[in-house]
């Protein structure tokens, strides 16, 4: 099963959730850490590395001998990545999408395959738990690619948990496609209701089932509660708010390991997701 | 003389460390100024300054391939083309959360079978807020090009300043260090970092700097929550000075903060003097900052 966590509005828990479910499940669980340009779950996982390995895209590179200024590479590039002048052939790395559009236009087979690097992927494991994160280098725009990486590393014999980023746009959704569920975090207050709608709106457009986990129960309004109950969407577990939570977090533990209470809810989420799933 | 325009641009790296909050505050102390949220994927500022839209515009950005179905002869060059796996090989039907707007599989179709239109991705506004003009934006649930959007709004929110005489922008930026940070980032005259003491603050935030440092835009730090792991706090605190990174201040954790974006307010509007008192300090602290970033960028340029 391909679990996906997500929820729109960052900071509402949903390294917190993954972590803690991972460790949790222990060898029946991997986790994969899709949130590439702020990767958080090793810090609160001792993990130990076994893989690393650098991930480049490909880039064109112009053979300024063969190449004959014809333009035809400036005019299929939708992403302004290459511009042929008079004098030279202009390329931007950095705006290139490696759709390959130019190689295959080039009349004069002027075009060489040079590499970007995008970031780091590393796998390792915690206790018996699976890991996979990748790193986006600093400075890259581009998370999609190296989030596709991180996915191929998917283990379909266990219990996939894929932290996703923030937010509404192709980060997530490339983390969400592919998902049998994903875990909506919240927090209950109009911020978290707002960003919530959104994210259920992009589960809706993939057609991926969904429920809601509402964060620090308890600090903002009962919106959260209202909206999905009118929408008809299953709230999974409400997590009260307590301080002692965010210190330990703070500090880079697992509450799991801290809290008994912790091991309780996240079977009790488990078993909520496993039966949204049989209706 | 024309008054040089500064952009203070709100980041956080990690998600959820009170940025939209602070940039609420920070509308609430400064005096004239043109706000612009860049959070366009999940836009919240207008929850609290609760705009009234004056200008409502179509965001157009890119192309998607789309197959029509008459002409197409099912020869598969497109799908073996495609480097994004965007085409269905039962249907021969273009996913388009897949499709990367690319076009070579429309260049390239022996019967030109494949349209190319451009797609609508979201919509962009100028509001009038109690504080000032606001630029913000909506990107379309699951769309692409937010960071061509966040271009959009810095653009038009410098536009607008530009147009009223206005020497102020304040920036609610998006989270991450990915394609719309870079965007929300660029050509800004500083940034303020809003960590948490948490040890995912502390990671993000250095990845933050970093960028900052990529892109060679200035930086300034504050700690929100600081009294949830003082320990952490100080560290971040010590890791600017280290740095040569200007540490602006510490804000408690304070329910207020909850308690005012429930209320569908900026926190300044509640009432805790204390914590107003601080963030007016915390304004001039950055004010003054701000001021003497652009005026070495100045001398540089």
């Amino acid at each position: 099963m391909i679990l996906t966590i997500a929820s729109g509005k960052g900071g509402t828990g949903k390294t917190t959730l993954a972590t803690n479910l991972a460790a949790y499940l222990g060898n029946r669980a991997q986790l994969l850490d899709c949130d590439v340009e702020e990767p958080n779950d090793h810090l609160f996982l001792d993990i130990e590395w076994d893989e690393r390995e650098t991930v480049t895209t490909v880039i064109p590179e112009v053979d300024e001998e063969k190449c004959t200024r014809c333009g035809e590479c400036g005019e299929i590039c939708q992403f302004k990545a290459i511009a042929p002048l008079e004098a030279t052939v202009l390329v931007f790395p950095e705006l290139c999408h490696s759709c390959g559009g130019c190689f295959l236009v080039c009349p004069e087979d002027a075009i060489d395959e040079g590499t970007r690097e995008l970031g780091m992927l590393e796998i390792g494991h915690y206790n018996t738990t699976g890991f996979v994160h990748g790193r986006l280098r600093i400075g890259e725009a581009m998370a999609p690619p190296l989030i596709k990486k991180v996915k191929e590393k998917l283990d379909l014999n266990k219990i996939a948990i894929l932290d996703a980023p923030p937010g509404t746009s192709c980060p997530v959704v490339n983390t969400m496609i592919g998902s049998d569920y994903i875990v909506l975090v919240t927090e209950p207050t109009p911020f978290g209701l707002h960003d919530l709608k959104l994210a259920v709106g992009v589960t809706e457009k993939l057609g991926i089932p969904a429920g809601i986990v509402i964060n620090r129960y308890g600090i903002g309004d009962a919106g959260v509660e209202q909206w999905a109950e009118k929408q008809n969407i299953p709230v999974l577990l409400k997590i009260p708010f307590d301080r002692k939570v965010a210190e330990i977090y703070a500090e880079g533990k697992l509450l799991v390991e801290e809290l008994p209470e912790w091991s309780q809810m996240m079977g009790e989420l488990l078993s909520k997701i496993e039966k949204h799933l049989q209706n | 003389m024309e008054k040089e325009i500064k952009e203070l641009v709100v980041i956080s790296g990690k998600g959820g460390t009170g940025k939209t909050s602070i940039v609420g505050a920070l509308a609430a102390i400064s005096g004239e100024k043109i706000l612009v949220d860049a959070d366009v994927d999940a836009a919240d500022l207008h929850l609290i300054l609760s705009p009234e839209i004056v200008e409502r515009h179509d965001f157009i950005s890119g192309h998607e391939a789309v197959i029509v179905e008459e002409r197409c002869t099912q020869c598969g060059d497109c799908i073996s083309l495609c480097r994004f796996d965007a085409i269905d090989e039962a249907s021969f039907t273009v996913n388009s959360f897949n499709c990367e707007g690319c076009g070579v599989c429309v260049h390239f179709c022996p019967e030109k079978a494949i349209d190319f239109p451009e797609k609508h991705c979201g919509e962009w506004y100028v509001s009038n807020t109690k504080y000032g003009p606001m630029v913000h934006a909506r990107l379309g649930i699951a769309e692409e090009n937010s960071g061509k959007l966040v271009s959009l709004v810095r653009q038009k929110g410098r536009e607008l300043a530009e147009a009223q005489g206005i020497d102020l922008i304040i920036t609610d930026g998006p989270p991450g260090v990915g394609c719309p940070v870079i965007a929300a980032v660029g050509n800004a005259s500083a940034l303020l970092v809003v960590a948490e003491p948490t040890v995912s603050g502390k990671h993000d935030l250095k990845r933050v700097l970093e960028l900052s440092n990529f892109f060679n835009v200035p930086a300034m730090v504050c700690v929100n929550k600081f009294d949830l792991n003082r320990k952490v706090a100080i560290e971040i605190e010590k890791f600017c000075e280290t740095n040569n990174i200007t540490f602006i201040d510490h804000i408690p954790f304070n329910p207020e903060f909850v308690r005012a974006v429930a209320n569908g307010k900026t926190v300044v509007e509640a009432d805790d003097e204390d914590l107003v008192q601080l963030l007016k300090i915390i304004w001039e602290k950055i004010s003054s900052k701000l001021e003497e970033f652009s005026q070495k960028a100045a001398r540089a340029a």
